[in-house]
């Protein structure tokens, strides 16, 4: 015997927006509203005042900044160390990508941590470190002033430190690709007769270019926006050991905020171009290739 | 003998991939290494073309001892079951790949590559990447790249593992066609008896790490060496205490010398061939394999007492053409 | 056995052509870290503990300091929480919220990542410092920003944001919806999905992402040095505080590298403690799901 069941009234195709689906359109609008707000206050407007202060005057501040021969000098070494630094993170960086990605060895995961070690840690306590190490009473002082080299409150040091807080950046991006991409394409190679360095050449820098060029650019801009270690064992000689970063410091000390803002905003805008144009390319390079 | 490998092992940690294992390779012939997924049949194959490295043992490639030479210096072809093609390059440039390594000429690099394209049937491809072209045609990419190079040995690692089944047939076919066309020394690994059988001169049934039996497939399907590879290379069901095919299991209607009483449970049509199950009077299963015809002369239905014996019994056999010689 | 073993492996290693390639490249990737990131780490503990305690009790006897490092502890702490939730935020409206502009602001969240930090700093200063229109509004209103807390955090803030937002985003991304949509067939209204099925499975995420600028916040310079006016026991923040006893002289710090070893010492230990934690989250994320 078949039982009567209280039919529930079905609604028919075709109906208005309920009230459930309205409210979450308002609801996610609001949530939109609010990340925007936040990301406006925090970053944009900042950029923008920075943008303001640095350009309200027009070009005649700009080209009398960089006529100024410290100013020269400043951005001059940031460009040295930058590209050293570079080119001893991409070149070491894959070294070690590659043994994190491909070798298996005990002790494995404790090379994974000082990768990222440096990210954790303070610049400052890195300038310390190099002092401690290269400074007076340090560990390799006596070596170098035997070979009359001199490290801390000179170039050496600066470079050093600069690349120790840049270490990560190369790795991090690579480690995962080379991981994703696995050894068949590099085993194929082989097997058609590459040799090692000729199948690292053709088949897996190829591969890995676009993530290997974005973590260049990362480590680039984290070089060049280096203060507080190059703060700690420059000694911030004027014109010899002094960087962009730290001529900003002493320009706003010295009351010549204008020139300040200018050079801020020419690392600020050097950084974001090199970013956003790395990652442009890198986007366009996934649409031809096709993803397998 | 284009493949030797003398008393191979390989562990990986503590599970052994290859149990002291020799193998001999006739030159020109295409052999199968079968047998089910960690069989240690891939890396076998894998060892052979230097991929890996083993724990002991020799591999001999031409009579050439090639066990301290790299893959690069042993003169193999590789196909990979993921197909390994080289996303960023065309498929020219993937084919030409090798042959830019030996730096041959541009001239001569072209015309081959263009032969190659027209045997794997690839014409007017050449300007495509891998990520347009479908599964397939991928892989008759990897095969005319490694035939390229004109390698002493073609090794095939589950080549048509990851197509569907359509093309699966289609390319199994059509690589025994290229093989009797070329005859390169072929080995291919696949854990798919149908295709061991339809494609090989001769099939090396591997199981846990050694080799039960070499031989031709008939030799392996009538004289198996050992019941695994008995049930692993044809069908089987089980008599009492032996195995026996389901074709080779005779049903009468009425008794006769050594036939055995049973009972029919089921008869399923399967187009040209007609399965019946049955149960002795014991109460054990059996499957019958008849032809429509002999199905229809029985006129058999579901619960009908019917005789059985088997026509031949397929008895494992120890000294069997191609049985593993003890090492 | 032990025969077995070497003979297997010597000859495993006379017949594997790739073994010396793989060893140099071990070696070379383990001095390039043991040089740049182990030794670096022995010195400053060297320095700072050799001595026991004696390091670390003179250098907090410094006017300030104690209060530096509270405020270093303080102000990374709600960076993390603030950023925690703002971080998630953002990640949620980008990857699941269609609207006009999408790229634009996921590209000013990476912004941070590409500025410099102390570039950082003179941003904020140029909008809230006294002297702008923002800032000075603000300050007739009682708000102080710069040269104060507020200032500190906001400095944090930006140049921590992208932190959570990419440690959150993938995850978010790669969530199978499937099982967001049985719990709203089992009548579940979207805040609770969020609240049950969603946030759990992005926790460790956050919580990575939240150690992340823990870590960082705790070692950041160049934004604050800028915007904070190292007011001791007011703005003045750990690091900065670590240059001033390395200068001995500013504002009555003796000083001397061995007492900033000892500081140094106790603000990387937080910060090595930090990322072991967010190292085991991660590994123990993988696992379970695998």
């Amino acid at each position: 015997m078949s039982q009567q069941a209280h039919a529930e009234p079905i609604a028919p195709r075709g109906r208005p927006a309920s009230k459930p689906e309205s409210r979450g359109r308002a609801v996610r609008a609001v949530l939109v509203g609010i990340a925007l707000f936040y990301v406006l206050v925090l970053i944009v407007a900042p950029l923008a005042g920075i943008m303001y202060y640095g350009l309200r005057n027009g070009v005649g501040p700009i080209t009398d900044t960089f006529s100024q021969p410290d100013v020269r000098h400043a951005l001059y070494l940031t460009v040295l160390i930058m590209l050293i630094t570079v080119v001893v993170t991409t070149v070491l960086g894959l070294v070690v990508a590659f043994v994190l990605a491909r070798d298996r060895f005990p002790g494995k995961s404790l090379l994974s941590a000082f990768v990222n070690l440096p990210l954790a840690v303070s610049p400052v306590v890195v300038g310390l470190m190099a002092i401690l190490l290269f400074g007076r009473g340090g560990w390799f002082e006596p070596f170098f002033s035997a070979q009359g080299i001199q490290i801390v409150f000179a170039l050496p040091s600066m470079v050093i430190v600069t690349i120790f807080i840049s270490i990560p950046f190369v790795i991090r991006e690579v480690v995962p690709l080379l991981e994703e991409l696995g050894m068949d394409e590099e085993q194929a190679a082989w097997t058609l007769g590459a040799s090692r360095l000729q199948t690292f050449l053709r088949i897996t820098l190829p591969n890995i270019r676009w993530g290997l060029f974005y973590g260049m650019a990362l480590s680039a801009a984290r070089a060049i926006g280096e203060v507080g270690a190059v703060l700690v064992v420059s000694g911030q000689v004027q014109g010899r050991t002094e960087t962009a970063t730290l001529y900003i410091l002493r320009a706003f000390d010295q009351y010549q905020a204008e020139r300040g803002y200018i050079v801020a905003l020419t690392l600020a805008a050097f950084s974001i171009v090199l970013l956003i144009g790395i990652e442009a390319f890198r986007r366009r390079s996934l649409k031809r290739a096709g993803q397998e | 003998m284009a493949i030797g490998v003398h008393n191979v092992s390989k562990r990986f940690g503590d599970f052994v991939a290859l149990d002291d294992v020799s193998l001999a390779i006739p030159t020109g012939s295409l052999t199968v290494l079968l047998g089910p997924s960690g069989s240690g049949k891939s890396t076998l194959l894998r060892v052979i073309a230097g991929l890996e490295q083993p724990d002991s043992g020799e591999v001999a490639i031409a009579e050439t001892d090639a066990t301290a030479l790299p893959p690069q210096k042993r003169g193999v072809g590789f196909v990979f079951q993921h197909y390994a093609s080289f996303k960023r390059m065309t498929v020219r440039d993937n084919i030409a790949f090798g042959m830019k390594i030996q730096k041959r000429s541009k001239n001569e690099i072209r015309a081959r590559v263009d032969e190659l394209l027209e045997l794997v049937q690839l014409q007017g491809l050449a300007g495509r990447y891998p990520s347009q072209l479908s599964g397939g045609q991928r892989q008759r990419m990897a095969l005319a790249r490694a035939l390229a190079v004109q390698p002493k040995v073609l090794l095939l690692d589950e080549p048509f593992g990851a197509l569907d089944a359509r093309v699966r047939k289609e390319l199994r076919a059509w690589l025994r066609r290229l093989h009797d066309e070329v005859h390169v020394t072929t080995v291919l690994v696949t854990h798919d008896q149908e295709e061991a059988m339809e494609v090989a001169d001769r099939i090396a049934v591997v199981n846990q790490g050694r080799i039960e039996q070499y031989g031709k497939p008939r030799d392996l399907y009538e004289h198996p060496a050992t019941e695994f590879v008995m049930t692993f290379v044809g069908p089987v069901t089980r008599f009492g205490e032996a195995y026996i095919r389901p074709h080779d299991l005779e049903v009468e209607l009425q008794p006769s010398a050594r036939y055995e009483e049973a009972t029919v449970e089921k008869v399923v049509h399967l187009g040209f061939e007609v399965r019946v199950e049955l149960a002795l009077s014991e109460g054990e299963r059996l499957e019958a394999q008849l032809t429509k015809r002999e199905a229809e002369r029985l006129e058999l239905l579901e619960g009908q007492r019917v005789f059985v014996r088997p026509s031949r019994l397929t008895e494992v056999e120890e000294d069997a053409p191609g049985a593993r010689v003890a090492s | 056995m032990v025969a077995d073993a070497l003979t297997r492996a010597s000859g495993r290693a006379r017949r594997d052509p790739g073994a010396p390639t793989r060893w140099a490249l071990r070696a070379t990737a383990m001095l390039y870290l043991g040089l740049f990131v182990l030794l670096p780490v022995v010195v400053i503990l060297q320095r700072g503990y050799s001595d026991g305690l004696t390091n670390l009790q003179d250098a907090l006897d410094n006017f300030g300091a104690w209060n530096a490092i509270k405020l270093t502890v303080v102000m990374a702490f709600l960076a993390a929480i603030i950023n925690g939730v703002f971080g998630t935020l953002l990640a949620y409206v980008l990857v699941r919220i269609r609207f006009p502009g999408r790229e634009i602001v996921s590209a000013i969240v990476d912004l941070p990542f590409a500025i410099p930090t102390l570039v950082a700093g003179v941003m904020l200063v140029a909008l809230y410092g006294p002297s702008s229109v923002v800032g000075g509004w603000l300050e007739d209103h009682g708000v102080k920003i710069i040269f104060a807390a507020p200032g500190i955090l906001l400095a944090l803030l930006f140049v921590t944001l992208p932190l959570v937002v990419r440690s959150v985003q993938p995850v978010l991304a790669e969530l199978d919806r499937e099982e967001e949509e049985a719990a709203q067939t089992l009548g579940a209204g979207s805040w609770t999905t969020f609240r049950k099925i969603v946030l759990p499975a992005l926790r460790p995420a956050i919580v990575a992402g939240g150690l992340l600028v823990f870590a960082r916040s705790l070692g950041e310079f160049g934004a604050i040095v800028f915007v904070s006016g190292n007011i001791p026991n007011k703005t003045l923040t750990a690091p900065v505080f670590i240059t001033q006893l390395l200068s001995p002289g500013s504002f009555g710090a003796t000083g001397g590298p061995d007492q900033a070893a000892a500081v140094a010492g106790l603000l990387f230990g937080l910060a090595f403690i930090v990322v072991l934690l967010t190292e085991k989250l991660i590994s123990g994320r993988l696992e379970r799901t695998s």
